[in-house]
């Protein structure tokens, strides 16, 4: 836990130039981004107007299928985060708490997923969603089924984290034996210091789930990023347009996320 | 799945395991089995979501088009066209792999001094995260908008430097023009996998060999990198496993072509006429998963080496 502040430092100009080299390095792709969005067509120039169609919805009939697929998106990234919530974390606080010789395995397999690549998981999937598909349907919602395999390595992490910052057996031994319920002592007194962990596992398989591609689009479904390289075929000002609003978005969430995140520990340390 | 079978099945439900008052000593048998039924959800969703999926993966592999076990569609693994791209994803994501490495600790040394709950370190966490996760298909358009035939720095530099990136041909859209892409999100992820084991170099080290008349140099030279070495390599190893399993730059950036074993896969699962075999998709899955079983298994020996220094 230490913050790395007895360690050696490069000094200050060495570290600026790093940074500074890297930092440029990484902004020409997203200034280029940008000014490929302003350009003029063919007379030259630069104008706003493509970010005016985008900023004021005005984008028209052929582009409602880019509606349709970020509503898929956000749905898809809400179910995501609700199978992690409902199957990962309560089967990580029971395995922690009382199942401790389990704990090697729940972290091989919630692991695991980082060794099959999503494509290799798609070759297997498309058998096994016929039958999803006989079941529940071929709605959208049911490739967070899938996701929640992806986003399982990032989720465990942020989880696993928090748990083994916190001791788990002390405060539930505390709350247990003043009194509380099993439920009272999950709901009031783990929730609440695993709150960290929780939203830092929520927001990376939101991030996870706005970028799938892979197996949205060899399974045939909508979503942001199949629906933007659909859009990029028509007009790949556009696209362009929308993509970077979505990095700009994820960056903000991630941002304020990670600010209110460390403000917490800070007065909980 | 097998967390669930070894305990003995209990009677009674997960949330009437442990009646108010009931400690673990007491009834430990009983409790235990009870709490292992909980996991019991979580079993059966990695069961159908993961173990069935890469089992079937796997299995399509080595049956035809009837359903009959055969080892032809493996013996088309050392078909050249298949083992080029292998060995094309192999040195793509070795090259990018051991470049995003060495940048990503220059960056993660720059920042570990910096206040952990600074404005400095929540940007570059912020950024690091965003462009790790977000790749695919939006950094696609970003490497056509900046080194694409119209792209703002090729543009650049052919009016103003006089030189043509694509004098020999495009190649943003083969395999060499996936080298900037990548090393694009081999960075970020650098970052967030190694500035950890940066921070958990302890303050007490470098107290110990200062007292020692030790100089900054002695302190990298004889304690950083020696504890270090272990963590890197295992981040090096697990960007090249990044870098293996990436499909969606890829896919986006060349709409045709197959240089790379997961671009093979969607042909081999889109087209059934392109390779002749259908199943190939499955012996090529089961060929990227022996590579990534055998890069996972050095990761996870030198995680354990790199560990020993955390306690």
């Amino acid at each position: 836990m230490s913050a790395g502040a007895g360690i050696p430092a490069p000094s200050a100009l060495a570290r600026r130039s790093i940074l500074t080299i890297v930092g440029v390095l990484f902004a020409i792709p997203i200034v280029a981004m940008v000014e490929f969005t302003l350009r003029r067509g063919l007379e030259g120039g630069y104008d706003l107007s493509r970010w005016i169609t985008v900023l004021t919805g005005d984008l028209g009939p052929a582009y409602r299928p880019l509606g349709q697929a970020i509503g898929n998106s956000l749905a898809l990234a809400a179910v995501t985060v609700l199978v992690v919530l409902v199957l990962l974390v309560p089967t990580m606080v029971l395995v922690q708490l009382r199942l401790p010789q389990l704990r090697r395995a729940l972290e091989f397999v919630c692991l695991l997923p980082i060794s099959i690549p999503a494509i290799v998981l798609v070759v297997g999937l498309a058998p096994v969603y016929s039958v999803v598909a006989r079941l529940f349907g071929s709605g959208v919602w049911t490739l967070a089924f899938a996701y929640g395999i992806i986003v399982l390595p990032f989720a465990y992490r942020a989880v696993q984290s928090n748990l083994d910052a916190l001791d788990v057996a002390t405060l539930t031994e505390a709350a247990r034996s003043l009194g509380a319920s099993w439920p009272v002592t999950i709901v009031r007194v783990l929730l609440p210091n695993l709150r960290r962990g929780l939203l830092a596992a929520a927001f990376i398989s939101i991030a996870v789930v706005l970028g799938e591609f892979t197996i949205a689009s060899l399974l045939n479904r909508q979503n942001l990023q199949t629906a933007l390289v659909v859009v990029s075929k028509d007009d790949p000002y556009i696209a362009v347009v929308l993509a970077l609003l979505a990095l700009l978005l994820a960056f903000v969430l991630l941002l304020v996320i990670g600010r209110v995140g460390r403000g917490r520990t800070r007065k909980e340390s | 799945m097998s967390s669930s079978t070894v305990v003995t099945p209990a009677v009674e439900p997960r949330s009437a395991t442990a009646p108010r008052g009931s400690t673990r000593p007491v009834r430990p048998r009983r409790t235990r089995g009870a709490a292992a039924w909980g996991v019991a959800p979580f079993a059966l969703y990695i069961a159908l979501f993961l173990a069935l999926p890469t089992g079937i993966a796997l299995a399509t592999g080595f049956v035809d088009e009837e359903g009959a076990f055969t080892l032809d569609t493996i013996a088309a693994l050392g078909d050249p066209f298949v083992l080029s791209g292998f060995g094309t994803s192999i040195a793509l994501s070795a090259f990018t792999a051991v470049v995003g490495a060495l940048l990503g600790a220059l960056v993660s040394y720059a920042i570990v001094a910096a206040r952990p709950e600074g404005m400095l370190r929540s940007v570059i966490d912020a950024a690091s995260g965003v462009l790790a996760q977000f790749g695919g298909v939006m950094l696609a358009f970003a490497f056509i908008a900046t080194i694409g035939i119209q792209g703002g720095v090729t543009v650049l530099l052919r009016d103003l430097a006089g030189i043509d990136i694509f004098a020999d041909g495009v190649w943003l859209y083969e395999s060499p023009g996936l080298i900037l892409p990548y090393v694009y999100f081999q960075v970020p992820l650098m970052i967030i996998v190694f500035l950890p084991a940066l921070e958990s170099l302890k303050p007490q080290w470098a107290e110990a060999s200062a007292t020692l008349g030790g100089t900054t140099a002695t302190f990298w030279w004889r304690i950083g990198i020696p504890v270090l070495w272990p963590s890197f390599l295992g981040s090096l190893l697990l960007l090249f496993a990044n870098a293996f399993s990436s499909y969606a730059t890829a896919a986006a950036l060349t709409s045709q072509g197959q240089s790379i074993v997961p671009l093979q896969i969607r042909a081999a699962l889109t087209s059934e006429t392109l390779l002749g075999r259908e199943n190939l998709a499955g012996a090529l899955a089961l060929g990227m998963i022996v590579v990534m079983v055998v890069v996972m298994t050095l990761y996870a020996l030198l995680q354990r080496r790199a560990d020993r220094w955390r306690r």
